[in-house]
């Protein structure tokens, strides 16, 4: 049976879809500020964000409306909380982008340390996970959340080798490489982070759609 | 611990097959909740609990019900000790034309062999203390229980199973004519009395069951779909029929 309650289910999905749309865009302007060094584009990034917080606010609203409203149960409840979840961890995904393109400000006007061969793979994986993750909620897909957690090894992965390259390499030689050095680390690091904020994505996922909670139990993934 | 032990429960109206092999357990001070659409069986069940069932022609009951280890079904159980035991509240609470004092010795006054002034006195006491209506109603025990507001009545029609020491509580929708505060005093009543009896309420109210009961049993044309905890069944229901249903799918 349709009812009325779909269709503003329907809207909320919407408007996460369109909140994960804007973290994805962040992530992507960051690096590409930084693989560009491109002072303009992480200004971008960074006033960009406020918009980004003020819908974290309308969907986080309109999460408490539709529970107040129709007290949801079972499935629909499960998929306003963890629409809620992944609100926030939207906003905060955003936010580390955000700390990318700060990074990216402070090394803009300096040469490069080297070439950036590790940190663009890490994100290209952070944001294959964060459109997956994105994908698993929208379709209600345990599957693809199951794939996207496990990716988060490979960025675990990536983050170590930049930072064993960066601390072995450049600063234990030459500590005076350490002001190009610690901002690389830091992007890795930021984008580690989205890496994790996206797992937590599906671990919700995997909550919404099974019931089943694998938070803090990995071998149930 | 179980108080109630339904096993393999089929009733039958005439032809009419109104519960089927219904298997389950009702805790001791437990509350139940049992759900479902009008005509799934759920007051059905709750009627063969106290054997009201059998007032209707045509009843057929094939089965176990045990109650602390009798048979309740068995032919030659105690029909009136029985409905001492189990209790019912209705949707519409039901006090006799009688005055407050007698409406709630009257179980005592038909059961008791002999009955003493000082006992009734100490027994409206304590059940109208049980039900939270005695500081409201001590200085009017002789006035009608008619006069009484709606909520009023459903808690003394609740003393009025207390007086008689029931241990099972049946109620049938026993908040549907009340408005939400009587609702929340009647339910917080339910909380407060489950530390001594054994509750199963039948509601349409899918939020008084979430938020009232221990347990909760999902009915659908007269099969239980699931019975389980209640978190489990609002938050994860096992089988789609349920989620459906508690989800304003069904139909």
């Amino acid at each position: 049976m349709e009812r009325y309650f779909d269709e503003e289910l329907q809207d909320l999905n919407k408007q996460i879809l369109k909140m994960g749309a804007m973290a994805q865009e962040a992530i992507f302007k960051s690096v590409e500020a930084l693989k560009n060094r491109d002072n303009a584009q992480a200004r971008e990034v960074i006033s960009s964000d406020n918009k980004i917080d003020e819908l974290e606010l309308v969907i986080d609203e309109r999460c408490i409306d539709l529970i107040a409203r129709h007290q949801p149960m079972a499935g629909d409840l499960r998929f306003i909380t963890t629409g809620m979840k992944v609100n926030a961890e939207l906003e905060r995904i955003a936010d580390l982008a955000v700390d990318i393109a700060q990074r990216v400000q402070i090394l803009a006007d300096k040469p490069l340390l080297k070439p950036l061969i590790d940190i663009p793979k890490l994100s290209t994986v952070a944001q294959g996970m964060v459109r997956d993750a994105i994908d698993a909620f929208i379709n209600k897909d345990a599957a693809m959340a199951r794939k996207v957690a496990l990716s988060d090894s490979e960025a675990d992965r990536l983050r170590n080798l930049v930072q064993d390259e960066l601390t072995n390499e450049y600063m234990a030689r030459d500590p005076k490489t350490a002001d190009r050095a610690v901002p690389l680390l830091l992007i890795a690091r930021h984008l580690e982070r989205i890496c994790d904020h996206t797992t937590n994505i599906a671990e919700d996922v995997i909550y919404m759609v099974e019931a089943k909670v694998v938070k803090h139990h990995p071998e149930q993934l | 611990m179980a108080k109630i032990t339904v096993k393999g429960l089929n009733l039958w109206y005439a032809d009419f097959h109104a519960l089927k092999d219904v298997n389950c357990l009702f805790g001791q001070n437990k509350i139940t909740a049992i759900i479902g659409p009008s005509g799934c069986g759920k007051s059905t069940m709750l009627r063969v609990f106290n054997r009201m069932n059998d007032l209707i022609e045509g009843v057929r009951t094939e089965g176990g019900v045990n109650i602390d280890g009798e048979e309740i079904l068995d032919n030659n159980a105690d029909l009136v000790a029985l409905r001492k035991k189990v209790g019912m509240v209705f949707q519409r609470p039901n006090p006799f034309p009688l005055s407050i004092y007698e409406n709630i010795v009257f179980g005592e006054r038909v059961h008791a062999q002999k009955v003493k002034k000082d006992n009734l006195e100490r027994i409206v006491q304590e059940s109208l203390k049980a039900v939270l209506l005695w500081d409201e109603l001590k200085d009017k025990l002789k006035k009608s229980a008619l006069t009484l507001s709606l909520e009023q009545k459903q808690r003394l029609c609740i003393a009025r199973l207390i007086a008689v020491k029931s241990d099972i509580l049946l109620m049938d929708e026993p908040c549907s004519t009340l408005d939400p505060q009587a609702t929340a005093r009647i339910e917080e009543l339910m909380r407060e009395l489950k530390s001594k009896y054994t509750i199963i309420i039948v509601t349409h109210n899918m939020q008084q069951a979430a938020r009232v009961s221990d347990d909760t049993g999902f009915m659908l044309l007269g099969e239980l779909i699931e019975f389980g905890r209640t978190d489990d069944v609002f938050t994860r229901p096992k089988d789609k029929r349920t989620e459906d249903y508690i989800t304003g799918r069904y139909g």
